[in-house]
């Protein structure tokens, strides 16, 4: 038995408000769920051993969903550019970009602009040996390559964003698809704005992850 | 590493302990002619003066390099012992704890500690042999990749790659430990690169330029979140443990009595202000007072300072302080918003922060009938336990006499459970590190290695003493050989209720007393175990013993412990279950 004394929990002083999963203060009456939102995000990062697990073992830990995460060197040989594209709550991404800050070797973080300029590549193979003429006017459509062809298989490449290869592996499924590679999204910023970059080549407020916005 | 753009930290020169080890001049230090001596050379070069850990084949290079040096090793029986010593060594002293293992069993013994050093944010450098080079990735003997298993649970860690560079990664993982907001940073060597020869002075501690924690806030922020601050109704300051990380324990007091305005803190911030202060609520969440929870659900603006709102404070966050606007400083941005969100967010070093909120006040809040309501809570929810002379000891009472018989600068270290609980509960804590817990793991077996670590930071005249539970004492008990060795003057209070009291506790609450693993139909004589160890053993069977036991334990100069038969009947309240409503705390199981 314990010796605490005091009014019981319903004699007490309640408060009024309530706050949604989130931490936002929220009418009590009407709780909404988070909507989320797809973007991408870039980060540029040293290009050291280790760099590309700590930042997605950053997401699987986290609970992050990214959908796409591509990496690649840069114009300059140390750096590499990181590009993400995430699916979340706006604190959802909030935290993202601030998590991806913290991790050492990121020299800085963005989100990008909706209208950013984005490709992924794809390569398909089909088993379109018997109808090469056909599977010819479905890549063009696209304005694809074709990369190999075969008695049986036709492999080509289309280059395009998320929608426009999500379009063409639809218009090969007639030929029956054997097998794909999809690269994920490469993206930046549009026209002379600067995606996630160096203290030289931007103004940046000092502060890692943060940026003067140059727009 | 530590390559262009590195900032220079300062090494822990400054040190009011009364001591002059940091102040090694240049012929005390070690020469640099492998990459062993690099290692050594780096810490060194940071001042420091301790190292817990344990031998072992891939590190012998390091320890053969330490053979020479000022440093002292302390070994420990079990790597787990090496990494809670250095990291209650961080803890007091504010510096970087220094814990040294092998490759393998050695480093991934290390696991747990650098996981609870994480999430408590303590400043703690792991140095890990690792095999050669050349064999790493074949599963040599003792191989494991301790980089791998230690990058979810550190702020940085790093593979050595060459002789060269070595003492460079250990100068920066230093720097990282102790800079912005603090952490564990571990530097994995390759036997080959320790071996190696180099002659390259690592030079002092360093972070990398992409690192660039902020300093002080932004001032119009500040001024924005001053002024909310200052027409509060309710206000309140949760100080959380970076206000101690950040040694602002001066500026939040000042500010606090300035303002008139309570101050609850989270539990690592316990000490941070002095809690027989008329404005201290001691400390909020699932066990904290009845009058601090009150006041963090009832506010109308909450100056947090250095706190991730962990949800053993917040409770559900739906119920978390729903009338308050809330002021969140930390200089982690990403802690920002991230489980409770921030009206005004504040990125920068408590201590610089609270400098400039002060000046930014505007006048007070005028609280004082808010004032009144915190006192009357006070007096309604006073920290109490019914105690009956003829029946089993309340481990309460067993606290507060502990206290009553040591100086206000006297350190605890606590296991996790019950024990821990009283401990924070029924001390009065008046100075800041002068508790010493695991928050965030909530690590079973803390208590004595964190002792031992406690001991050695602490200046010569301080007290040491632990509250251990009989199965928390049992996860690291051997570790009082090092205290014995060493002659290491430290107390632990073993609160012995034959189980591991919390989860009996919560077996009791919500699994219908199923008491499943729980009780111990069997101890050891913990007694009997300190004299076999070579320590000063006693035993506490009834209240009449206490006092004069504690204080011959307290007067006994080297390692004692105190085996008190405590009531195992009892339990931790207040309480508020998980995700529950802070201001339903229940005073006793029927309320939960
Ligand atoms: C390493 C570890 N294992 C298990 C737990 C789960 N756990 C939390 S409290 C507790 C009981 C602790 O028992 P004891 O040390 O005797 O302290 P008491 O609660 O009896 O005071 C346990 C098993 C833990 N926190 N840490």
């Amino acid at each position: 038995m314990s010796g605490l004394q005091g009014p019981d929990p319903n004699e007490r002083a309640r408060p009024q408000g309530k706050r949604n999963e989130q931490g936002f203060r929220i009418d009590p009456e009407a709780a909404a769920e988070p909507e989320t939102r797809r973007t991408v995000i870039s980060a540029l990062v040293e290009n050291e051993p280790g760099v590309l697990a700590k930042v997605s073992g950053l997401f699987s830990r986290r609970q992050f969903n990214i959908e796409s995460l591509t990496v690649g060197t840069t114009e300059d040989e140390e750096l590499s550019r990181i590009t993400l594209v995430v699916e979340e709550s706006d604190p959802g991404i909030e935290q993202v970009e601030k998590q991806l800050a913290k991790v050492i070797p990121v020299i800085s973080v963005r989100e990008l602009a909706d209208d950013a300029v984005q490709r992924e590549l794809v390569i398909l193979k089909v088993n379109g040996g018997s109808q090469p003429d056909k599977v010819q006017a479905v890549t063009e459509m696209y304005d694809g390559t074709t990369l190999d062809a075969g008695p049986r298989t036709i492999t080509v490449q289309i280059t395009g964003d998320e929608q426009k290869i999500n379009d063409a592996i639809d218009a090969f499924r007639q030929f029956g698809i054997r097998e794909i590679a999809r690269t994920g999204q490469a993206a930046l910023a549009r026209g002379e704005r600067w995606t996630a970059a160096t203290e030289g080549s931007q103004a940046t407020e000092g502060a890692k992850g943060t940026y003067a916005d140059d727009d | 590493m530590s390559g262009d753009g590195a900032t220079p930290v300062s090494p822990n020169t400054e040190t009011d302990r009364g001591d002059d080890a940091a102040e090694h001049d240049e012929t005390d230090r070690t020469e640099v002619q492998t990459g062993a001596s690099a290692v050594i050379r780096a810490l060194e070069n940071a001042g420091v003066r301790y190292a817990f850990g344990v031998q072992g084949g891939a590190i012998m290079p390091v320890y053969d390099a330490l053979y020479d040096s000022a440093i002292d090793h302390i070994t420990m029986a079990h790597e787990q012992g090496a990494v809670h010593a250095a990291t209650a060594y961080g803890t007091v002293t504010g510096d970087p704890g220094v814990c040294m293992a092998t490759s393998g069993p050695g480093a991934t013994n290390l696991v747990t500690g650098i996981a609870d050093a994480n999430m408590d944010s303590e400043p703690l450098l792991a140095l890990t042999g690792q095999v050669p080079t050349d064999f790493v990735g074949n599963d040599a003997f003792q191989e494991t990749d301790t980089v791998g298993v230690t990058r979810p649970i550190t702020k940085a860690n790093y593979f050595s790659s060459s002789p060269d560079t070595v003492g460079g990664d250990v100068s920066e993982a230093f720097g990282l430990a102790k800079m912005g907001r603090q952490g564990p940073t571990l530097v994995d060597l390759p036997k080959d690169v320790t071996q190696g020869e180099t002659d390259a002075d690592p030079g002092g501690p360093t972070t990398p330029g992409t690192y660039n924690p902020a300093e002080e806030a932004d001032q119009a922020a500040v001024e924005r979140a001053a002024e909310r601050f200052a027409q509060a109704e309710r206000p309140v300051i949760l100080a959380g443990g970076g206000v101690m990380k950040a040694d602002a324990c001066e500026q939040l007091y000042e500010f606090a009595t300035e303002f008139e305005v309570p101050v609850v803190t989270t539990m690592p911030a316990i000490g941070a202000f002095p809690e027989d202060h008329e404005l201290s609520l001691s400390w909020a969440g699932m066990h904290g007072t009845g009058y601090a929870n009150m006041a963090i659900t009832m506010t109308d603006c909450m100056l947090a300072v250095g706190t991730r709102f962990d949800d053993r404070l917040t409770g559900g966050i739906d119920t978390f302080a729903p009338d308050a606007d809330i002021i969140h400083a930390d200089i982690d941005p990403a802690e920002i918003s991230k489980n409770v969100h921030a009206d005004y967010p504040l990125v920068g070093d408590a201590k610089a922060v609270f400098e400039q909120f002060h000046a930014a006040m505007p006048q007070a809040p005028e609280a004082d009938e808010w004032l009144e309501q915190v006192a009357q809570w006070k007096d309604e929810y006073p920290m109490d336990y019914e105690m009956d002379e003829d029946g089993p000891i309340k481990p309460q009472f067993v606290v507060e006499v502990v206290d009553a018989a040591t100086a206000d600068d006297t350190i605890v270290t606590t296991g996790v459970g019950q024990h821990q609980m009283w401990a924070s509960q029924y001390w009065t804590y008046t100075k800041p590190r002068t508790w010493v817990s695991s928050h965030g793991l909530g690590t079973m077996g803390y208590g004595l290695p964190a002792a031992i670590g406690a001991r050695i930071a602490a200046d010569d005249d301080q007290q040491v003493v632990c509250f251990d539970g009989d199965g928390s004492f049992l996860m690291t008990c051997q570790e009082l050989s090092v205290a014995v060795r060493e002659e290491l003057d430290i107390t632990v209070f073993v609160l012995n209720n034959a189980a591991i009291g919390m989860v009996r506790q919560w077996q009791d609450a919500f699994y219908e007393q199923r008491r499943m693993a729980s009780e111990y139909p069997w101890m050891p004589a913990f007694d009997k175990l300190a004299e076999a160890f070579g320590a000063r053993g006693f035993r506490i069977e009834s209240y009449d013993e206490v006092e004069e036991t504690v204080q011959e334990a307290l007067d006994y100069e080297g390692p004692s412990i105190v085996d008190v038969f405590i009531d195992p009947e009892e339990n931790v309240y207040p309480m508020v279950p998980s995700g529950g409503d802070n201001g339903l705390f229940a005073l006793s199981e029927d309320q939960l």
